[in-house]
């Protein structure tokens, strides 16, 4: 069965989730992983889907939900995961006067460093006229904890760099 | 000894509350013998419940000697009957289980504990534990109480200064928490 990654998105209201997963159960559509999250006045939702009859089947089985709702949809095959979900092992707190450029300063001196980004969040909180940028990012190195504080070190951020033990029981 | 099969969600077996051990016989000892056989079989894993191989008694294995990155232990522990008797403190931590493969997530864990048991011969043991030997432990014996992480996973965006879990008054709150 193809499976596909499936993006939605449209002006946040009450029943998007409920209605689209309905319409995708009814036509034998399966969920897989999912992130869905309401940004700004938007609510978008991307997530794994298979679908049994085709791309074509898919979109005709969601037409009327995504009309009536006011979504935007677009499909990506999705690429064969071999790795499963390898978990994080290094954790990035940034927090910050909000200004243009911390996330592409972050980032791209962990990238030169060695870091892989599994997972990323920010928000922007504070008052109006004094914005607060905070992020929070968990990805997976085989440098050294140091290494990645070091390479962050200059940067004018608040960011602690550490590493998750991750516990199995 | 003996590999036992341990169990996963969503077998509802793992959700059962286990009952405490009466007898300190050489049963006991032989089935300790094959959880911690099953434990060193599997995946790198810190601890072990009795009811991850479908024994329902309030068992478990910690032991947290041999992390990648040391962190304070009390090396191999198997704990009879253990139960916790003070929290301090909370913090959030990255967890897996050999009863949910190939998931992890984060959840909140009191950083610091007291904690009462039995060894395998019925003495009484008492542990300060803190850090992650600490969230193993509270990990393991959610086992005994039908709890499994996944019930217990957080998200960042939403819960992390919103919650707080384990307050005083022992399995009663891991219940309704």
């Amino acid at each position: 069965m193809t499976e596909w990654l499936m993006t939605l998105v449209g002006e946040d209201r009450p029943g998007i989730v409920a209605r689209v997963t309905r319409a995708l159960a009814d036509a034998g559509v399966s969920l897989g992983e999912a992130s869905m999250l309401r940004l700004g006045g938007s609510f978008t939702i991307m997530m794994r889907v298979s679908a049994p009859d085709g791309e074509a089947a898919l979109r005709q089985a969601l037409a009327p939900v995504l009309a009536d709702l006011g979504l935007r949809m677009h499909l990506d095959r999705v690429v064969a995961d071999a790795e499963g979900h390898p978990p994080p092992n290094v954790r990035v707190r940034v927090s910050g006067a909000d200004r243009t450029g911390i996330v592409a300063d972050v980032t791209g001196a962990l990238l030169e460093a060695g870091f892989n980004i599994l997972e990323l969040e920010s928000a922007v909180a504070g008052e109006a006229g004094n914005p607060l940028y905070i992020m929070t990012i968990e990805g997976h190195s085989d440098q050294p904890v140091e290494n990645l504080r070091r390479a962050i070190d200059g940067l004018a951020v608040d960011a602690s760099v550490s590493a998750i033990e991750t516990l199995i029981g | 000894m003996a590999i036992r099969e341990i169990l996963k969600l969503p077998d509802p077996r793992l959700k059962q509350v286990s009952a405490p051990v009466e007898r300190f016989d050489e049963a006991l000892r032989a089935f300790i013998a094959d959880l911690e056989e099953t434990r060193q079989a599997g995946p790198a894993a810190v601890g072990i419940a009795a009811p991850q191989v479908g024994h329902f008694q309030r068992i478990v294995i910690l032991d947290c000697s041999t992390t990648r990155k040391p962190v304070p232990n009390h090396g191999h522990l198997v704990l009879v009957n253990p139960e916790i008797t003070e929290w301090d403190g909370y913090e959030i931590g990255r967890e897996g289980c050999l009863s949910v493969p190939d998931y992890t997530g984060n959840v909140i864990r009191a950083t610091r504990i007291h904690l009462k048991a039995r060894d395998a011969r019925g003495e009484p043991l008492e542990f300060d534990m803190e850090g992650f030997e600490a969230r193993a432990a509270q990990h393991e014996i959610d086992h005994l109480d039908g709890l499994l992480f996944v019930d217990r996973v957080v998200s960042r965006r939403t819960d992390l200064f919103r919650r707080k879990v384990y307050q005083k008054g022992g399995r009663k709150k891991a219940e309704e928490a």
